[in-house]
């Protein structure tokens, strides 16, 4: 029942704090940037005066893999920072500016608090993600060929559950600190480890960042699969969860 | 039952003591002034009372539940009203105290009718529309009292309710908390004496996290009450020769200057009321003023802090 009642305003607080509207737009925009870029990018080229030939003969003719491949890099890249930068202030700019205190002795759990907010943000960013998805399957069967349903609903869904980890990260570290510079080390230290580590060969066959190739390799029709990156990564979501509510349910506000 | 209950409350930051062994009763429908100098530890008991501190030991009981065990409970019978109350600039304070009835499961049209009824109370009806986050120390002040009437608690809180307002501000606050006597049990913090002598019945005295004394306001006034005459008169020098005459009386203990008058502190009144006045008229003082002073909780205040800051 507060679940619910929390949720609502929760979503509320995305639409006025303009926080839904910056996601979508960012996400959109690279969405329908993505095949753009894919496509123009060797005329642009060819259009600039004094570019040698060898080069522009170096170029393939663009092809639907180069938008999948441009559109799954802008989501990593900027999907997981706009993950970040909307989670890390949520719970440490409560506690800073009273909010929370003032709350959390009305009938509302930490873990409802904590919980509403997760809840909150991953509709803003499925709905976002949503919205690019169908921004570059648009142009890309303007532009190229038309994209299996399936295999890109599949990509998605992998984008978003490397969004939530990163997007459950932040929300520990917003919880465990004390002021929001602290909540911005923290959560720039696990994107560091997560992504460096996710980097190093054999090793980042288990982390979150291999579910990106395993989706490009969906969309290019091979059979290669990620399912301990995959089930990794839900660890991870649901353990920075489980954490963050035990020290929030300890914590003084 | 009392409302509030504590005994032998602790809280100890590393090697602060905030709460050093308290111990309070409040009784139902009791406005009750939490009276100390900044730092008594106020504020701490308040946040351990609404179950957002633990204490390090002790027992403190709210309504008769547990505040560390029946906390969820427990929200659902007290209201808060921190010393700066915070709330989310982008709504409105008609949204606001609808969100906080979802939260306490009203329904619908108890929502609207509470919402508009308690708008009236703190007279907030024209601001209701409008953004909470442009609004004054004392709007939200305002606001936060009714956020905390919200759903009839029965026992109130409140954390400094009027320390930071404007003299308009701070009248419409304790009048406000005045109206609440006989509705639900009111705990007040605060350093000002004169909040509550205003609207408290029962006033307790903190220092250094230890209850110092605990009574009805009247009992506390004439238990600590020291009895004193103040004389005051034009002519200050002939007023100062006299009462330095006045030392010599038997029934005198103390004569000193105090803001432009003389207070002449007796250890019998009798004797005092019926030759005092005779002896200055008898010396042909012109006096301006003659009074038995009627002792203020700052006086006891100050005799109990004073006291305990030496010890």
């Amino acid at each position: 029942m507060n679940f619910m009642a929390v949720f609502r305003k929760e979503m509320l607080e995305q639409w006025r704090t303009y926080r839904f509207l910056i996601v979508a737009a960012v996400f959109t925009a690279f969405g329908l940037s993505s095949p753009l870029l894919a496509k123009f990018t060797p005329e642009m080229l060819k259009s600039i005066p004094g570019v040698p030939t060898e080069l522009l003969a170096a170029f393939p003719a663009p092809t639907v893999t180069d938008a999948i491949t441009q559109y799954v890099k802008n989501m990593s890249q900027f999907g997981i920072l706009l993950a970040l930068l909307m989670t890390m202030g949520v719970v440490v700019q409560e506690k800073e500016r009273g909010t929370a205190a003032f709350f959390l002795t009305r009938p509302v759990s930490r873990e409802t608090f904590l919980l509403t907010k997760f809840a909150a943000l991953i509709a803003t960013f499925i709905a976002s993600l949503a919205l690019a998805a169908v921004g570059c399957w648009y142009y890309t069967l303007v532009l190229f060929e038309p994209l299996a349903w399936g295999p890109f609903l599949v990509l998605n869904g992998l984008i978003l559950v490397v969004i939530l980890v990163y997007m459950a990260l932040a929300l520990l570290a917003s919880t465990i600190a004390r002021s929001n510079g602290v909540a911005v080390g923290l959560a720039f230290v696990a994107l560091i480890l997560i992504g460096g580590l996710g980097a190093l060969p054999r090793i980042g066959d288990y982390f979150p960042g291999r579910l990106f190739s395993w989706g490009v390799t969906l969309m290019m029709g091979g059979n290669d699969t990620a399912w301990w990156a995959f089930g990794i990564s839900l660890g991870i979501i649901a353990a920075a969860l489980i954490i963050a509510c035990i020290v929030f349910r300890r914590q003084e506000v | 039952m009392s409302s509030v209950h504590i005994e032998n409350l602790k809280k100890y930051y590393g090697t602060v003591h905030a709460l050093d062994g308290l111990d309070l009763d409040v009784a139902p429908g009791t406005v009750f002034g939490f009276l100390g100098p900044n730092g008594a530890g106020k504020t701490t008991t308040l946040r351990i009372l609404t179950g957002l501190a633990r204490p390090t030991s002790g027992k403190a009981q709210v309504a008769g539940l547990d505040v560390l065990k029946d906390g969820r409970r427990l929200s659902r019978r007290i209201g808060h009203l921190p010393e700066e109350p915070a709330f989310y600039p982008w709504m409105t304070p008609r949204e606001f105290l609808d969100y906080l009835g979802r939260l306490y499961g009203l329904s619908s049209s108890e929502r609207n009718s509470r919402t508009r009824e308690l708008l009236g109370l703190v007279r907030m009806e024209d601001v209701s529309r409008r953004r909470i986050g442009g609004f004054s120390r004392g709007m939200r002040q305002r606001l936060g009292v009714a956020a905390a009437l919200i759903h009839r608690p029965e026992v109130l809180f409140l954390d400094e309710p009027a320390s930071a307002l404007d003299p308009v501000g701070r009248k419409e606050v304790l009048d406000l908390i005045e109206n609440l006597r006989g509705q639900c049990t009111v705990v007040m913090s605060t350093h000002i004496l004169a909040d509550v002598e205003r609207v408290c019945d029962v006033v307790g005295i903190i220092a250094k996290g230890r209850m110092l004394v605990q009574s009805p306001r009247e009992e506390l006034l004439e238990r600590y009450a020291v009895p004193a005459f103040e004389v005051e008169g034009d002519d200050r020098a002939a007023l100062a020769h006299w009462a330095e005459d006045l030392r010599r009386l038997p029934w005198v203990t103390a004569v000193a200057p105090r803001n432009g008058a003389f207070r002449i502190t007796v250890r019998d009144v009798q004797s005092a009321k019926r030759e005092l006045l005779a002896l200055a008229v008898n010396s042909g003082l012109t006096l301006n003023r003659y009074e038995e002073v009627r002792p203020s909780l700052e006086d006891v205040f100050l005799q109990l802090v004073g006291t305990e800051s030496v010890a």
